[in-house]
């Protein structure tokens, strides 16, 4: 008898406890937000944001940031300059850096928490369109009125979603001892690194360092093309920015849903000269890491290495002096190149979670607006952090290369807009550095790239946006 | 007599910690997964509408995720041959009494006892040595990137699946030995006459250890090849976790992988049933 009444009652809480998780699973996300007042005041900041609101829409006293920060490189100085804030103002700001290539996922398992974040990051228009429905409508803000041009801002239809707060520069990095020990040699063509403006000047300069490369004491020309994640994103996104930045130009478009190529053969020549004249076997492309480049860089074993600001800190630690260093335009033998500057942009925009406690917006806008107005905030940014921010009060950068990019624009050159940021997906990225990677390696040919490149935009944009 | 029930009753509690655990992290998540896998949505939190089989249309429609199941499909039945002879042929070497067994068991052992990340780390550079005097790298080689994982899964499995060998061989009672020898069985016979039937309890548990291991492969993979070379948009070493894992990441499709991972769990779940159904029948009693 007894045997039975514990059976039944160990199947009675058995069962109850399956019943239990099992409702728990339907009501998931209402269950376990309800024990917080803060979210539940969430869900009507979130219905506040229909309305277009001028002020602040709550107060900033009483709320707190939660910054989910995507730079690896300046997670510390956040930090440091989040607690100058906390201190002067006693607003509590929390500030936390997604490891390297983990920021989407990471902000994905963030939201879905009570106190998600309520300031973070999107890439550009195409990662815009994951999380337009979580951006708080920044138009109206003083933070958007300090901006120095509205093309910072990121926008839907007219709500101002995010805003740019970095503005930054690639090329190609040259070592200038080396490149001039190149013109004062007898066998050199170029006799003046200004005399370099072109794509056909580039090569005969990087052809010839190549075929003397013992004499200059260099390993190749260029710094090894590597193809591993750490170093890919170099061509299959900032490389093959510039093609797509001339075909828009010539269609007079921001954006396509079908790309031409147009410009591919000159995307290919570039390629050539990076994975001939070069430190490394073309074969072995894939295995070569973006430390394995700054590594040759640094320590003198190529001439040109293409990056972009971000580099400085990694290049000036590594014992290059600001006088070895250069920048020059990434020529790749298209348009008017005597006046081309450097690829110039963003693909850092600040977006301000829209189903945060009001009081959180508040205080989130508040605390950008101190970022880019006040002196601690600007000094900051520019020297401990390096950035060029596109706002009215911003100060002069260290930075070597953010100089070089002043210098230019001032001389009339004109700046390479960044269109990578609507490259369809993360796979067309994977699908043409694949294609490169192949090419190189001689176990796939140029048409795959193409195919890639072309094909596999209209399949991944049709994908993404269908 | 009194006292069994009130043992009873003891195991349950002690029982109830583990449980409630097991249902905070296996029970709910699970139910919850299905749910999910009906609905559209971006953030697990955020759940949009309510859509039907739609996520699992969609996950047939995509080229690559059908081709990851095909390719795992290969992968698993490529790793449950080699592994398991190789751990068997390995075990029967170092219980007939070579001198030096218990060290080679351990060495055998070892690769087991390191994670599938430092694994894909370590094989990646020695592969990457290799190939490089032919030319080649592992992802630019679809096919050497399938036998680069092969030959890591192999590496790392075949040791796991000896120790139950060896067991199994340990447990095979002497006396079936002599009585198979005296009625005239050569070696030959007595491997598959009396070792085979009674290691079959092994050949069991060592196959599913297999069957399941091979399909969940996901650490060595993304590490290895990360599915590279990608021909056509379509990764060529991807397996079906990592397939998952990429749509689910993918803010676009993430839904769809949702309903991909239920999928996989169907998958997993009828081939190994029919799997343990299969051996089990040819289980025997000593």
């Amino acid at each position: 008898m007894k045997k039975t009444h514990l059976k039944r009652a160990a199947a009675f809480l058995l069962t109850a406890l399956m019943a239990g998780t099992a409702l728990a699973g339907c009501g998931g996300s209402s269950s376990s937000k309800a024990d917080s007042d803060t979210s539940s005041k969430a869900e009507s900041g979130s219905k506040a944001d229909d309305a277009s609101v001028a002020d602040l829409p709550g107060d900033p006293k009483a709320g707190k940031v939660y910054y989910l920060q995507f730079k690896p490189e300046q997670g510390d100085a956040w930090k440091a300059l989040a607690e100058k804030y906390t201190k002067e103002t006693g607003i509590p700001v929390t500030v936390v850096t997604a490891a390297e290539g983990t920021y989407e996922t990471t902000l994905a398992t963030e939201m879905t928490k009570t106190d998600a974040p309520t300031l973070f990051q999107v890439n550009g228009p195409v990662g815009l369109s994951n999380w337009s429905d979580f951006c708080y409508d920044l138009k109206g803000t003083e933070l958007f009125a300090n901006l120095t041009s509205q093309d910072y801002a990121l926008t839907d239809g007219d709500a101002v979603k995010g805003v740019a707060y970095v503005i930054e520069s690639y090329g190609i990095i040259y070592n200038k001892t080396l490149l001039q020990k190149y013109c004062d040699s007898d066998f050199a063509t170029v006799k003046s690194i200004d005399e370099i403006n072109s794509f056909e000047k580039l090569k005969t300069v990087a052809d010839e360092i190549q075929a003397n490369k013992d004499a200059l004491g260099v390993k190749g020309a260029f710094t090894s093309a590597g193809m591993d994640p750490s170093s890919d994103w170099r061509f299959k996104t900032h490389l093959a920015n510039l093609p797509i930045y001339f075909e828009y130009q010539d269609e007079g478009i921001t954006s396509t849903d079908a790309i031409k190529g147009t410009y591919l053969e000159n995307y290919k020549n570039m390629w050539d000269l990076y994975i001939t004249d070069s430190t490394a076997n073309k074969t072995q492309l894939s295995t070569k890491t973006g430390a394995d480049a700054e590594t040759e860089f640094i320590k003198g074993e190529a001439v040109f290495f293409q990056n972009g600001t971000w580099e400085y800190g990694a290049i000036t630690e590594g014992g290059l002096k600001d006088e070895d260093l250069g920048m020059l335009p990434i020529y790749i033998g298209v348009g008017d190149e005597a006046n081309q500057g450097l690829c110039t942009g963003s693909e850092n925009y600040w977006c301000v979670n829209s189903e945060a406690d009001k009081n959180d917006i508040a205080a989130t806008i508040d605390f950008l607006n101190w970022c880019v107005t006040s002196e601690t905030g600007t000094t900051d940014l520019a020297e401990t952090m390096g950035f060029v921010i596109p706002f009215k009060n911003a100060k002069e950068a260290k930075n070597v290369f953010v100089k070089i990019d002043t210098d230019l624009t001032a001389a009339g050159k004109k700046p390479v807009s960044w269109n990578f940021t609507t490259m369809p997906s993360e796979d067309w990225k994977n699908g043409v550095g694949s294609a490169l990677t192949q090419y190189a390696a001689g176990t796939g040919d140029w048409d795959a790239v193409k195919k890639a490149f072309v094909d596999g935009w209209a399949s991944e944009y049709a994908k993404n946006n269908g | 007599m009194f006292r069994k029930p009130k043992r009873k009753l003891y195991a349950l509690i002690f029982v109830l910690p583990t449980f409630a655990a097991f249902c905070i992290g296996f029970i709910y998540p699970f139910i919850n997964g299905i749910r999910l896998s009906f609905f559209d949505f971006k953030v697990i939190t955020k759940v949009k509408d309510f859509v039907g089989f739609d996520n699992y249309v969609k996950a047939f429609q995509n080229e690559s995720f059908v081709r990851s199941i095909w390719y795992t499909a290969l992968f698993v039945v490529v790793n449950v041959v080699l592994i398991n002879l190789i751990a068997f042929f390995v075990a029967y070497a170092l219980t007939i009494g070579i001198r030096g067994s218990n060290m080679y068991r351990t060495v055998f052992f070892m690769p087991n006892l390191i994670g599938g990340i430092v694994l894909g780390f370590i094989w990646k550079k020695i592969f990457g040595a290799i190939l490089v005097h032919f030319g080649t790298t592992l992802t630019t080689n679809a096919g050497w990137g399938f036998w680069g994982l092969v030959i890591l899964m192999c590496w790392q499995q075949a040791g796991y699946m000896m120790i139950i060998y060896i067991a199994g061989f340990q447990s095979v009672p002497s006396d079936l030995y002599e009585a198979a020898k005296i009625d005239g069985a050569n070696k030959r016979q007595l491997l598959t006459n009396v070792t085979l039937p009674m290691m079959m309890p092994s050949i069991t548990i060592c196959t599913f250890l297999t069957l399941t291991n091979s399909f969940k492969l996901y650490d060595q993979n993304l590490v290895l090849t990360g599915g590279q070379p990608i021909v056509d948009g379509i990764p060529q070493t991807e397996l079906i976790a990592h397939n998952i894992v990429r749509h689910y990441e993918n803010m676009k499709t993430t839904a769809i992988g949702q309903a991909e991972g239920i999928i996989f769990f169907l998958i997993v779940v009828v081939v190994s049933l029919v799997q343990l159904w299969l051996t089990r029948r040819k289980e025997v009693q000593a």
